[in-house]
C-alpha cells in the first residue's frame, strides 16, 4: 500500500506491505533505529514515538499504513540545530540511562507527557511513564531527569540564561 | 589535571543513547541478508516421530530448513556446556525435552517470511509424561536423558564444610531452626533480546559473529572448539548490548543454527529472539529449594549452619558456574557472621524445564545463598524473641578478624559489618520505627521492618582456582597512549550498561595524570581487544578494573624513564606527584605526562623503545567480598494483601568507589530487580509441563508505579589485594535486597503468626497467609 508519512519533518512516500509494523517502516525502511523492539504484547515502550507531536504511541502496535498522513517523531528527531533537547540533555545530566535500550521510548513518552503536563508532580511522571519498563535504572533518576526538563523547558527566559 | 577517581562524571556513553544513535545488535543490517525464525516444541516431554519440512520450504523465500538431524549428520548437534559436565541440543534429536525447545530452524529473505514458514514445519510428537518437580525428578521413574550414563536424572552431589561437626553441633544446640526456603525460577529479561549476526564471508574465509555476547573472546574460543574453524578466522563482535543481568552469558541454540546457516549458505544470517523465546528457552535464574537449619545458645550466638539443596537445572546442565564450582559460590551462605560450624549440599536434578542456571545480576549462586541465610537469620531472632539487629551484632565478623577464614572456604578480605549497620540504623531512625510499629501493632496495623546484613564474593577470580572450559577467569588490559596525550583503552570485559566506557577511563586516567575525556575506552570486539573472560558476577572492577590499573602503572615506569631524560635528572630522583612527574627536592620543575607521551614518540631516551603502549593480564589473588545492609519499611494491607513499600535504604560498602554517581545508579537498579524477585517475577510451571509466563503480560516486571523510592548511602572499607581497592557494585543490590523485602513483610504478619512465605510476595500470597493465620 502507498503512504506518505512526515517523520522528523522530511516527508517519505512509500510502498509498504499491509502487515508492515510501524516499528519496522521507521527502522528497516528509514534506517531510524533509535526506536527499539523489546516484547511482542506492547509492554516495554521501547518503541514509543510521538504520533502529530502530542500522542505517545506504541510502534510495535501500530501497522505503518495507520501512519498514512500522520506526523511523526522519534528519537531522532529531538534535537534542534545540533542542541540537544532539555530532556535529553536531562536524561545525561542525571544519570537517567544505563544501557540505553529504553532510553528512546523514555524520552519520546516524557516529551508527549511535558506538551500536555508543563509541571508534572513525581506521583504524575511515575504514571506517565509506567508504559515504559526499565530494567537498568530503578526509575528514581528518569524521574530526576524529567523533572529537570520540566523545570527548563517551564523556565521564565532570564531565568534560564542565569541558569545557564 | 586532577583526581579521577572518585568524581561523579558523566558517562561517555550517553551521547549516543540519548540520541538514538547506540548500535544494537538487530540494528545490524547486512547486503542480502537472511532471516532465521525457530519452530518450537509445544510439549515439554515428547518423542519427535517425524519432520516434514516440504510445506514450509515451498514458500517463496525461504532458502533452508534445518533441524537436529541435519546438524547431527555435521556433528554439530551437541554443545559442550561451559563447566564441561553435560552436553546440550542445538535443536531437539530424538526427543523434545522442555516447552518451546527448539525443534528446527527457518531460514528465508525475510523476517515475515522466516516467521510464516515455521507455522508450516510439520513435526509428529509422540508425548512423554513430564517431569516438571526436582522432588519427583529425584525418584527417577521417568528418566529424561537417554543420551546419559547412568540412567538418572540426578546430576551432581557437592558438598562442602564439616558435615560431622555440624550435625553435632546442631544435636546439641539449645534452640534450632528449619525451614525449606525456596529462591524460585526467574528470568533476568533484559529489553533488548538475544540475537547475532552470523557473517561467512566465503572470500577470506572468515567468519563474523555480531553477538549479544558478555563474554566474546570465550564465545569465539567456544565456537572454535565446536566447528573446528580455527581461531584467527572468528571475529566475534559483541555490539552495544541493551542489558544482560547474566542472560547474555550462554550460548544459545539460534546462535549455532544462523552460525551454521552462514557457513553452508555463505551469507549473513540474523537471528534475532522474540520475548516470548527469550522468557521460555534462554537462561533462567534460581530454581534452588534450601532446606536451612541454624542452631544457636539460648543467648543468641549462632553455633552452625547447615543447608541443603535440590537444585532444579532443567533439562540440561547448562549452569552458567565456573567448571570446579558447580554451585558456584554457594559457600558463601556463612554469610556476615561468625559460624564455628558450617555444611552446605547441593544436588541437582534434570526437570523438562530448559537449561540455565545463569547468574541473575549476581556472583554464581550467591544470590540464593545470601537470600538462605538472611531469611534464617531472621527465622532464628523470631524463634530467639529477639531483635533481628541484635541478632545479627553479636554474631557478625568483627572487624579485627579479617582477613577472615569461612568454616566453608572462603578468606574474606576486608570489612567491619557493625559500622556500616549502625550508619543504616541511624540513618533510617530505628528505634523510632520501632516504637511506631508498636503502637501500630495495638491498633492492629500491620508493619514491618526488614533488614539484611549481606556479604556476598564476587570478581571470580583466582585463576588457581576458576576457570571456564579451561580459561583461567583473568581479565585484561591494554592502553595506547598517542603523541598528544591522549589514547585508547581496551579491557576484555564488555559492558551493557555499567558505564565502563567512563569508569575505565577514570581508573587510567587516575593512574597517568591524564583526562579521562581524552581516554576512549573500547571493548566487545575480539579483533583488537585483549583476550578476556567478559562481563558478569560482578567481576569487571575487580578483575579487569586491576587490569587497568596495573597497565596504567606500567605506561608509568615506562614514562619515568622519559621523564628522568626529559628532566635531566636520574630516574631515581624523577617522582610521581600530583599527577605529574616532578623531581625530588625541586618543587617547581616537573613534567607531565602529555609531555612524557609526545617524548615518547618525538624525543626518547636513546636507550628506550619508543613509544607509550602496554597491555596487562591480571590474575587477583583472591575473590572480593562487598557487603552492606540494607532496611525496608512496610506497611500491609490487611484486608487486601497489598504491601506497600514505604522506605527503603540501601549502605553499601564496595570499597573505593570510582564514579559515585555511576554506582549510586547501578543500586537503584538492582534494588530494582531485587523488588521485583521479591514480589513479581517468577517463571511457573502447570503440573504438566507448560510454561505460564511466556510474555510481559504474565511476566510482571515493576513499572515506575510500583517501584518505591531510594535512600542510598556508604562506608568505604577497601579491598587490600586489589590494586585500587574497589570490590564491584552491580550485583550488592540484587543479591542484598530480596530477603529485606521478605523479612520486611514477615515482621509485619509476625502478630499473626506468620513465619515463612515463599516469594514472590504476591498480593495473593500475602492474602492467603493473613486469612489463613486469622
Amino acid at each position: 500500500m502507498k503512504i506518505n508519512v512526515t517523520v522528523n519533518g522530511t516527508r517519505y512516500d512509500r510502498d509498504v506491505e499491509p502487515r508492515m509494523l510501524l516499528a519496522y517502516f521507521l527502522r528497516e525502511e528509514l534506517g531510524l533505529t533509535g526506536t527499539h523492539v523489546g516484547c511482542d504484547s506492547s509492554s516495554c515502550g521501547c518503541c514509543v514515538v510521538a504520533l502529530d507531536g502530542d500522542r505517545a504511541v506504541k510502534s510495535c502496535t501500530m501497522f505503518a499504513v495507520q501512519a498514512n498522513g500522520h506526523e511523526i517523531t522519534t528519537v531522532e528527531g529531538l534535537e534542534e540545530g545540533g542542541k540537544l533537547h532539555p530532556l535529553q540533555q536531562a536524561f545525561w545530566d542525571q544519570h537517567g540511562l544505563q544501557c540505553g535500550y529504553c532510553t528512546p521510548g523514555m524520552l519520546m513518552t516524557a516529551y508527549v507527557m511535558l506538551k500536555h503536563k508543563p509541571k508534572p508532580s513525581e506521583a504524575e511522571i511515575r504514571e506517565a511513564i509506567s508504559g515504559n519498563l526499565c530494567r537498568c535504572t530503578g526509575y528514581q533518576n528518569i524521574v530526576k531527569a524529567v523533572q529537570q526538563a520540566a523545570n527548563e523547558l517551564t523556565a521564565e527566559p532570564a531565568a534560564a540564561a542565569v541558569g545557564s | 589535571m586532577t583526581q579521577s577517581i572518585g568524581v561523579s562524571m558523566k558517562r561517555k556513553e550517553d551521547p549516543r543513547f540519548i540520541r538514538g544513535r547506540g548500535r544494537y545488535l538487530d540494528d545490524i543490517k547486512l547486503p542480502g541478508m537472511l532471516y532465521l525464525a525457530l519452530v518450537h516444541s509445544p510439549y515439554p516431554h515428547a518423542r519427535i516421530k517425524s519432520i516434514d519440512k516440504s510445506k514450509a520450504m515451498a514458500v517463496p523465500g525461504v532458502k533452508a530448513v534445518i533441524t537436529g538431524e541435519d546438524l547431527d549428520a555435521a556433528k554439530l548437534e551437541w554443545l559442550p556446556t561451559f563447566h564441561g559436565y553435560d552436553k546440550q541440543m542445538v535443536l531437539a534429536f530424538g526427543k523434545t525435552l522442555y516447552q518451546y525447545q527448539e525443534v528446527a530452524g527457518v531460514i528465508a529473505t525475510s523476517r515475515e517470511v522466516a516467521h510464516d514458514a515455521v507455522e508450516l514445519v510439520e513435526v509428529e510428537y509422540e508425548p512423554l509424561d513430564p517431569v516438571v518437580d526436582p522432588y519427583q525428578a529425584k525418584e527417577d521413574t521417568i528418566i529424561l536423558r537417554d543420551d546419559r550414563e547412568p540412567k538418572t536424572n540426578h546430576i551432581y552431589h557437592w558438598e562442602v564444610g564439616d558435615k560431622t561437626a555440624t550435625a553435632t553441633a546442631l544435636d546439641t544446640s539449645a534452640v534450632r531452626i528449619k525451614e525449606r526456603i525456596i529462591s524460585p525460577r526467574c528470568h533476568p529479561a533484559p529489553l533488548e533480546p538475544c540475537g547475532i549476526v552470523a557473517d561467512m564471508n566465503k572470500a577470506t574465509g572468515r567468519l563474523t559473529l555480531y553477538m549479544t555476547s558478555r563474554a566474546p573472546h570465550v564465545h569465539r574460543t567456544a565456537f572454535s572448539l565446536v566447528t573446528g574453524i580455527p581461531e584467527d578466522k572468528i571475529h566475534v563482535i559483541s555490539p552495544d548490548v541493551g542489558g544482560g543481568f547474566g542472560n547474555k552469558v550462554p550460548v544459545y541454540p539460534g546462535y549455532v543454527v544462523a552460525t551454521v546457516a552462514s557457513v553452508i549458505i555463505g551469507v549473513p544470517v540474523k537471528w534475532v529472539e522474540t520475548r516470548t523465546e527469550n522468557l521460555t528457552t534462554t537462561g533462567f535464574a534460581r530454581d534452588y529449594h534450601m532446606d536451612v537449619e541454624i542452631g544457636a545458645t539460648k543467648e543468641g550466638k549462632v553455633t552452625a549452619l547447615r543447608v541443603s539443596t535440590v537444585a532444579d537445572h532443567g533439562a540440561f546442565d547448562a549452569a552458567a558456574d565456573p567448571r570446579k564450582y558447580p554451585a558456584g559460590m554457594f559457600g558463601i551462605v556463612t554469610g556476615s557472621y561468625d559460624f564455628p560450624a558450617a555444611f552446605a549440599e547441593v544436588d541437582a536434578y534434570f526437570t523438562n524445564k530448559p537449561p540455565g542456571g545463569i547468574a541473575y545480576r549476581c556472583s554464581f549462586r550467591v544470590t540464593e545463598a545470601s537470600f538462605a541465610i538472611e531469611r534464617g537469620m531472621d527465622l532464628l531472632a523470631r524463634k530467639l524473641e529477639m531483635d533481628p539487629v541484635e541478632l545479627r551484632r553479636q554474631n557478625f565478623i568483627k572487624k579485627e578478624q579479617f582477613p577472615y577464614s569461612s568454616p566453608l572456604g572462603f578468606t574474606y578480605d576486608s570489612g567491619d559489618y557493625a559500622a556500616t549497620m549502625r550508619k543504616a540504623l541511624d540513618i533510617i531512625g530505628y528505634e523510632a520505627l520501632r516504637k511506631e510499629q508498636a503502637e501500630k501493632r495495638k491498633r492492629g496495623e500491620l508493619m514491618g521492618i526488614g533488614i539484611s546484613t549481606f556479604t556476598e564474593t564476587v570478581g571470580a577470580g583466582p585463576g588457581k582456582q576458576f576457570d571456564i572450559l579451561g580459561i583461567k577467569m583473568f581479565d585484561s588490559a591494554e592502553i595506547r597512549i598517542h603523541p598528544t596525550g591522549s589514547g585508547i583503552v581496551r579491557a576484555g570485559t564488555r559492558h551493557q550498561g555499567q558505564g565502563h566506557e567512563t569508569t575505565w577511563a577514570q581508573i587510567v586516567g587516575e593512574e597517568l595524570g591524564l583526562d579521562p575525556q581524552e581516554l576512549l575506552v573500547e571493548e566487545g570486539d575480539t579483533d583488537t581487544a585483549p583476550y578476556g573472560l567478559g562481563t558478569y558476577a560482578s567481576r569487571s572492577t575487580p578483575v579487569a578494573g586491576g587490569a587497568l590499573a596495573l597497565a596504567a602503572r606500567r605506561i608509568r615506569e615506562k614514562a619515568k624513564k622519559i621523564a628522568a631524560h626529559l628532566l635531566e635528572v636520574a630516574e631515581d630522583d624523577v617522582e610521581w606527584k600530583d599527577y605529574k612527574f616532578g623531581v625530588k627536592g625541586i618543587p617547581d620543575k616537573s613534567v607531565t605526562m602529555k609531555e612524557v607521551a609526545f617524548a615518547a614518540y618525538t624525543n626518547p631516551p636513546p636507550d628506550t623503545e619508543p613509544g607509550l603502549e602496554t597491555s596487562y593480564y591480571y590474575d587477583p589473588p583472591n575473590l572480593t567480598f562487598p557487603y552492606g545492609t540494607y532496611i525496608a519499611v512496610v506497611d500491609v494491607d490487611a484486608d487486601t494483601g497489598a504491601v506497600k513499600v514505604r522506605r527503603f535504604l540501601a549502605v553499601d560498602d564496595c570499597g573505593t568507589v570510582i564514579n559515585p554517581m555511576i554506582v549510586e545508579g547501578q543500586i537503584h537498579g538492582g534494588l530494582a530487580e531485587g523488588f521485583a524477585i521479591a514480589f513479581m517475577q517468577e517463571i511457573k510451571y502447570d503440573e504438566d509441563g507448560n510454561n505460564l509466563n511466556t510474555n510481559f503480560t504474565e511476566y510482571l516486571i515493576p513499572t515506575a508505579l510500583e517501584t518505591p523510592a531510594w535512600e542510598t548511602d556508604r562506608t568505604v572499607t577497601p579491598s587490600p589485594h586489589h590494586p585500587i581497592g574497589a570490590k564491584g557494585v552491580g550485583e550488592s543490590p540484587n543479591v542484598g535486597s530480596p530477603q529485606a523485602f521478605v523479612n520486611a513483610v514477615m515482621d509485619a504478619l509476625a502478630p499473626l503468626g506468620v513465619t515463612h512465605i515463599d516469594m514472590p510476595l504476591t498480593r495473593e500470597k500475602v492474602w492467603r497467609a493473613i486469612r489463613n493465620a486469622s
